[in-house]
């Protein structure tokens, strides 16, 4: 601990943790504190669009070790709003870094505070919910900064991925490989980079894209990607997806996956604190086979009979618009759903990362089965 | 798919006496393993050589044989038992070993015993070298360039391929013993030449260098069904040349990216498939080119090992549980995560704080040896430290270390730096002294190749040490998954945090006693103070009470988490302790068990108004301090050899002469004997003083030696008013050869009845004049009639039962080239065995066997003593002479025996040209050596002698008790391999004559 605190972090039920300031200095950054268990890949985490509107704290101590380095970025620019770390340091010659951790996020005028009780911040949050909050300057009186909470809206019904997805379509160009129209609605490099290593031709969408612009080019599936918010408030990219699925085979990853569930009837919910990490076991239903995942969601799909969690390790199979659907994943857990797959007509999607970026690549395969069924279709 | 039913009887392999490179963490996963299986109702039969473990307690098995860890023995023990499994893989490599062979000799087969966990397949795809290294590059995975030797010309031909340096590595050892380092062709001969005879395959792998790579581990967990976790990643700060047990070590890594990461993570994954290891923890280690990304794979052990250990207690995964429940059927899922209670164990740990291992090195302890560290490892212990953060985990780590002696450095700046280049025991004080005296982190990271994040950590440590430790102290759990769930278990590790901090500890309503455990194994403090620690913290919960334990060391049973209600894993100093008293508010702190650690605590402790059970600080004080506890033998009428405290070098040159010579000289308050010797004469007494540094004012003790006298340990119990003696031990060497060192027997085969009479009188009437409220050691030496009192100790040194048994050490010279062998006042002996039978020649050949110097049954014996052994030696030769060796001995020694009427043959001392006796033991042309030391001075041809047959591994006996003991012992084993018998058959019988019972004050 070196010396007076020099900002804090502030929930919404007035918990306080005091820290040292870092990063790019800011009066108050205030959103949704959420926090993440990935011993590594801090970057990638604060890079990755599903994180818009959330402060992230890491649970691991030592943030920054290895520096910042261009290849680490999930997008183009940072999307979390502060990242509240126990000891974060700036070290510029680790052996792949182009810039020091904490001179990145200066340069990239992300607040961002250390020397944090990130642990007891972690229980509060596991004990009481993911919350919103913020990160101040000492200066700043503690009123004024739960006042400023107060006024940023909460994550439930909030649509975040307009301010994520692109002005316009984006087009890729693959090799050999199918065709495939994205609604972008942020996707991450990793998912972008595992279809492009497999020849893939992409085409990225604005989240608004009608279901004609989407088929204009004869894509040979639809894929949706991961992206922030809540996917409750995505009615009208639900309504795009429901006049895709039977024409087209569609895929999708986090938020995909809950946008086709809600398209084929089934609602979401929030989840307490979230899933945020790299060791989360998931296990195929239909395989029995356990993958350790990369996970990312705070909401989560209901069953068909609105059930918060699968109790036997059978996937459940019920009828849809579309005809016979499985959900085929489990979280292991808390066993909540975690992909879903349609048996009559193409679409398979998964709620967790088999991207990784960052986390394990047990799941890297799905990217494999994902081109060979649109092969095969 | 759960729990196999076609399985009834599983055979368990333990992993023997403690040597470097295997300690006591196999008497953990060991432990945990049996306990798993007869919870799921399994028999489990047991066999280990080793006494001083948990496992070996009666209740842990079904059946527990103490018996040499040799196929003879096993396969007794198999046909007797008739298993239906073995479990190879959680008890160190030499279960592993042996499980292998048992399979090559047709045992397993024989009688129909399936190997569960790995197959013979998978564990010799994993231990020989040529294979191991196919199976990865078939598996698409780069190993580093390498050849097979099986001699030097094989050695030479392969250097263009491989380039200098390279290094050796025997196949089949533990802990690389025999490993090194090629740097120039002139070195070639000699370090080859050590790996080929290390290997008892005579085998050695020659790969290209990765000197300066970094050193990653991961502990990776299979099931049947394929799932496979990693359990944590181990980063080694010390880069690759310094084996990883004598490694600084940090958990989880901490400087690679999340890609080079799951880089490793995939290739961990996919050696663990192609190996094969069907279930189980496995251990893989990578070098990696911090600058071209470039990973190798180095090795796998597919098994329970010294890292997972640390793995299990860095992360709260309980790695030899599970793979105990994993080998008999069960998936990772179908496991709950002990710890959260809610997920299974088919996850990944996820750390929120910093975890760093030091080694314990015990150099002091081996004069001559080279200091350097190597890929052969040196280290006798460990120690872990839990932080928040990496400095703060770092400085408990540096503190857990508890030193003797401060390091000393190079007065030169220059020459400190110089001194970094090449790794040796204190690389991490010198680092930190270099940044200290103003060097770069550049300069250091020039010189070593450590991480600079490391040495970045360090440099804001030494320029500001106490920054980490700002803030206010505070528990928090090892929960296994960074908070996202409630921990059910309470392991607990202090952190500082910005007050008001928030802490994690939870207590029940019951009253909570402390016990303080023995810190890093060192020379002089083993496993048995653990195994100690673990009986009180059972016995407190027996009685009511919440057991609340104390320790750093990893490698124990006292750390696993199920011994106590409450584990605190932290340093034993008084500062860390007396923290750990604040939050328990305990009703007593217990320091009887943990050795000298504790006791050195308590008087910090009383002092602080800390209550102390059992023994109080005045009677360990009164047991410590000569100049109290030989008055109280005075009053007390007991015999004690002369003895004077001096305070300097002169004066004890002065009282030398009124104490009379032969004397036992040694510094004040020393553990294991350090610096203790015997000299004979004022002459040897000066040398002495010159050669052991004493600290000023720092009292040196001399005690007369009685030569020729014969030693015996009791244990006792004591209760205040009462006294229940345990058992009396007699030493198998005369007194001088360190107590901890000396093979002994029990019950004592050669005192008589009204000595063993006076010897318990004797050890009641101080137990109740000290004080002792619980355990008491007590030496004697009987010299002639007379019965002398040589030390008192409120603490432990031995547990033992059974028939008649024998205890054998186990001593590591063979890890220290160029120090000598020779037994004396200082122990160096690192663990013990045990051998039980019914008459004491066959316990003696049995716990010799167990101790890896297994007596040969026929051959040449060479003999060459002192002359004041010459009559005893030729009582020897006479003995062995009539089993039909042949002897062979230098001029004085053969005349001696020649003039008894026995042949010997002479042959050259050292000294009068070739062949002498060192080309024989070389030339594989003796069997046994018997050697004693020459009373005084040159001991330069006995030093060879010893050196030589240490190195080829045969036996060689120091004393003439010890001979004569062997002699008879031969004899013994020439009518038969001895019977086996199992723990519970002995406790089941008839009581045994140990020598225990109640005792009255004389």
């Amino acid at each position: 601990m070196s010396g007076d605190p020099t900002a804090y972090v502030l929930l919404e039920d007035g918990t306080r943790f005091d820290g040292v300031a870092c990063g790019a200095p800011q009066r108050a950054v205030v959103g949704e504190v959420v926090f993440t268990t990935a011993m590594s890949g801090y970057q990638e985490a604060m890079t990755d669009p599903s994180y818009a509107g959330q402060l992230i704290a890491f649970t691991f101590p030592q943030i920054g070790n290895y520096g910042a380095s261009s290849e680490a970025m999930e997008s183009d620019r940072v999307h979390a709003r502060a990242a509240i770390m126990r000891a974060a340091v700036d070290r510029e010659d680790a052996p792949g870094a182009e810039r020091g951790w904490l001179a990145w996020l200066a340069d990239c005028g992300i607040a961002a505070i250390t020397e944090v009780d990130t642990r007891a911040l972690v229980r509060h949050i596991r004990d009481h919910g993911a919350m919103r909050g913020g990160v101040f300057d000492a200066d700043m009186p503690q009123a004024q900064a739960r006042q400023l909470i107060a006024e940023e809206p909460g994550m439930g019904g909030r649509d975040l991925v307009r301010e994520v997805t692109p002005a316009e379509t984006i087009v890729l160009d693959g090799g050999e490989g199918p065709r495939i129209a994205m609604i972008d609605t942020g996707v991450k490099r990793s998912i972008v980079r595992n279809l492009h290593a497999r020849g893939v031709t992409l085409e990225l969408h604005p989240c608004t894209a009608r279901p004609s612009q989407l088929l204009a080019n004869g894509p040979d599936a639809i894929f949706l990607a991961n992206g922030p918010g809540d996917p409750g408030a995505l009615d009208y990219i639900v309504d795009t997806v429901r006049h895709l699925v039977g024409q087209r085979p569609v895929y999708g990853i986090c938020l995909g996956h809950q946008l086709l569930c809600r398209a084929v009837g089934l609602e979401t919910y929030k989840l307490p604190f979230g899933h945020h990490g790299a060791n989360h076991p998931v296990k195929d239903l239909t395989t029995g086979r356990i993958e350790i995942t990369s996970q990312n969601h705070g909401f989560a799909v209901l069953g068909p009979d609105a059930q918060r969690t699968i109790d036997r390790d059978e996937a459940v199979r019920w009828e849809t618009d579309y005809g016979a659907a499985e959900l085929t994943h489990i979280n292991l857990y808390d066993r909540t759903v975690e992909g879903l797959a349609l048996r009559d007509v193409q679409g398979a999607t998964v709620q967790y990362h088999p991207e990784a970026g960052p986390g394990p690549h047990d799941a890297l395969y799905l990217f494999d089965r994902f081109v060979e069924e649109i092969k095969a279709a | 798919m759960p729990r196999r039913n076609d399985l009834h009887k599983i055979l368990l392999i333990g992993s023997g006496p403690i040597v470097i490179g295997q300690a006591a963490e196999f008497d953990y996963s060991g432990t945990q393993a049996c306990r798993v299986l007869m919870d799921e109702d399994y028999e489990v039969v047991l066999v280990n050589s080793n006494p001083a473990t948990i496992m070996t307690d009666p209740e842990v098995a079904t059946s527990t044989y103490i018996e040499p860890l040799l196929p003879g023995p096993v396969t007794q023990v198999i046909e007797r038992e008739q298993p239906d499994a073995l479990l190879p893989t959680l008890g160190g490599q030499t279960a592993l070993n042996l499980s292998k062979e048992l399979h090559e000799l047709g045992v397993l087969e024989r009688y129909g015993v399936e190997l569960i966990g790995a197959d013979y397949e998978a564990i010799d795809r994993a231990e020989d070298r040529e294979r191991f290294r196919s199976t990865m590059t078939q598996a698409g995975l780069r190993v580093p360039r390498s050849a097979i030797a099986h001699s030097f010309s094989d050695a030479r031909a392969a250097l263009d391929q491989i380039g200098l340096p390279f290094i050796v590595r025997p196949a089949f050892t533990l802990g690389g013993t025999g490993g090194g380092v090629v740097r120039s062709e002139d070195e070639l001969e000699a370090v080859v030449g050590r790996g080929l005879s290390a290997s008892p395959i005579g085998q050695v792998l020659l790969e290209e260098s990765v000197l300066g790579w970094g050193e990653f581990e991961l502990e990776v967990m299979r099931d049947r069904a394929d799932n496979v976790v990693i359990v944590c990643s181990i980063e080694n700060l010390d880069p690759m040349g310094v084996h990883t047990g004598d490694s600084v070590c940090v958990a989880p890594q901490q400087t690679l990216t999340d890609k080079q990461y799951q880089k490793l993570r995939d290739q961990a994954i996919t050696v663990i498939r192609a190996v094969g290891v069907e279930t189980g923890g496995s251990n893989v280690q990578f070098a990696v080119d911090p600058q071209t990304d470039e990973v190798v794979v180095i090795e796998m052990n597919p098994r329970v090992s010294r890292s997972s250990a640390l793995a299990s207690k860095a992360t709260g995964f309980p790695i030899a549980k599970i793979a105990a429940r994993l080998a008999v059927g069960y998936t990772l899922q179908e496991i709950p995560n002990d710890i959260t209670k809610a997920t299974p164990a088919s996850f990944e740990p996820a750390i929120d704080y910093c975890v760093v291992k030091w080694p314990r090195f015990a150099f002091e302890k081996f004069p001559g040896a080279e200091p350097g560290l190597t890929t052969h490892m040196k280290s006798v212990g460990e120690a872990m430290a839990i932080g928040r953060t990496f400095k703060q985990a770092f400085a408990k780590a540096l503190r857990s270390r508890e030193l003797d002696a401060k390091p000393t450095f190079e007065v030169d700046d220059d020459a400190l730096l110089r001194s970094l280049e090449r790794a040796g025991a204190e690389r991490f004080d010198r680092v930190l002294e270099a940044l200290r005296r103003g060097a770069s982190v550049e300069d250091v990271h020039r010189l070593t190749s450590i991480d600079r994040w490391f040495l970045n950590e360090l440099a804001d440590l030494v320029a500001d040490p106490d920054a980490p430790f700002a803030g206010q102290r505070t528990y928090k759990s090892v929960d296994t998954c960074a908070a996202e769930f409630a921990a059910r278990t309470p392991y607990y590790y202090s952190g500082w945090e910005r007050p008001p901090a928030v802490g994690e500890v939870q207590k029940g309503d019951r009253q909570g006693v402390v016990i303080l455990g023995s810190g890093p194994n060192r020379i002089g403090q083993g496993i048995e103070f653990d195994y100690c620690c673990v009986h009180a913290a059972q016995t407190i919960r027996e009685l009511g009470r919440d057991a609340v334990m104390v320790n750093c060391n990893p490698e124990t049973v006292s750390t696993d988490y199920d011994t106590s209600d409450r584990l605190y894993f932290e340093p034993l100093t008084l500062e860390d302790v007396l923290a750990v008293c604040a939050v328990e508010r305990p009703e007593g702190v217990v320091v009887q068990f943990g050795g000298q650690t504790p006791l050195k605590l308590a008087a910090g402790l009383h002092a602080a108004g800390v209550p102390i059970l059992g023994t109080g600080i005045d009677a360990i004080d009164l047991a410590e301090d000569r100049s109290r506890f030989g008055p109280l033998l005075d009053r007390l009428g007991y015999q004690a050899p002369p003895y004077a405290a001096a305070r300097s070098a002169d004066e004890a040159l002065e009282r030398a002469a009124d104490v009379g010579f032969p004397l036992l000289v040694r510094p004040s308050y020393v553990l294991g004997g350090r610096a203790m010797e015997i000299v004979y004469d004022a002459e040897g007494l000066k040398h002495y003083l010159d050669r052991v540094e004493t600290e000023p004012g720092r009292a040196i003790y001399l005690d007369r030696f009685l030569e020729d006298s014969i030693e015996v340990d009791v244990d006792a119990l004591c209760d205040g008013n009462r006294v229940w003696i345990a058992g009396i031990m007699q030493h198998v060497e005369e007194a001088g050869i360190h107590s901890g060192d000396s093979a002994c027997v029990l019950p004592p085969h050669a005192i008589g009845d009204e000595m063993l009479e006076q010897i318990r009188a004797r050890t009641a009437g101080i137990a109740l004049a000290l004080g002792v409220v619980g355990l008491l050691n007590v030496q004697f030496a009987i010299h002639g009639d007379s019965l002398y009192v040589l030390e008192a100790n409120p603490r432990p040194r031995e547990y033992s039962n059974g028939h008649v048994c024998v205890k054998e050490v186990v001593l590591p010279f063979d890890r220290f080239a160029g120090s000598d062998s020779l037994l004396g006042p200082e122990m160096r002996s690192t663990g013990e065995v045990m051998g039980i039978a019914p008459d004491f020649p066959t316990a003696f050949a049995k716990a010799q066997a167990a101790a890896g110097s297994k007596l040969p049954l026929a051959g040449t014996v060479f003999i060459t003593v002192a002359d004041g052994d010459k009559p005893a030696a030729t009582g020897v030769a006479s003995m062995l002479h009539d089993l039909g060796f042949k002897i062979i001995a230098t001029r004085g020694t053969a005349q001696a025996i020649r003039k008894m009427g026995i042949p010997a043959e002479t042959i050259n001392k050292i000294g009068e040209g070739s062949p002498h006796v060192v080309d024989w033991i070389e030339r594989g042309a003796v069997e046994l050596v018997i050697n004693t030391p020459v009373g005084t001075g040159a001991r330069a041809d006995g030093w060879e002698i010893r050196s030589a047959a240490v190195a080829r591994k045969i036996a060689c006996i120091t004393t003439m008790a010890g001979g004569m003991a062997a002699a008879r012992a031969i004899a013994a084993a020439r009518r038969g391999e001895p019977e086996v018998v199992s723990l519970q058959q002995i406790h089941a019988g008839a009581r045994v004559r140990t020598g225990a019972g109640d005792a009255r004050a004389a």
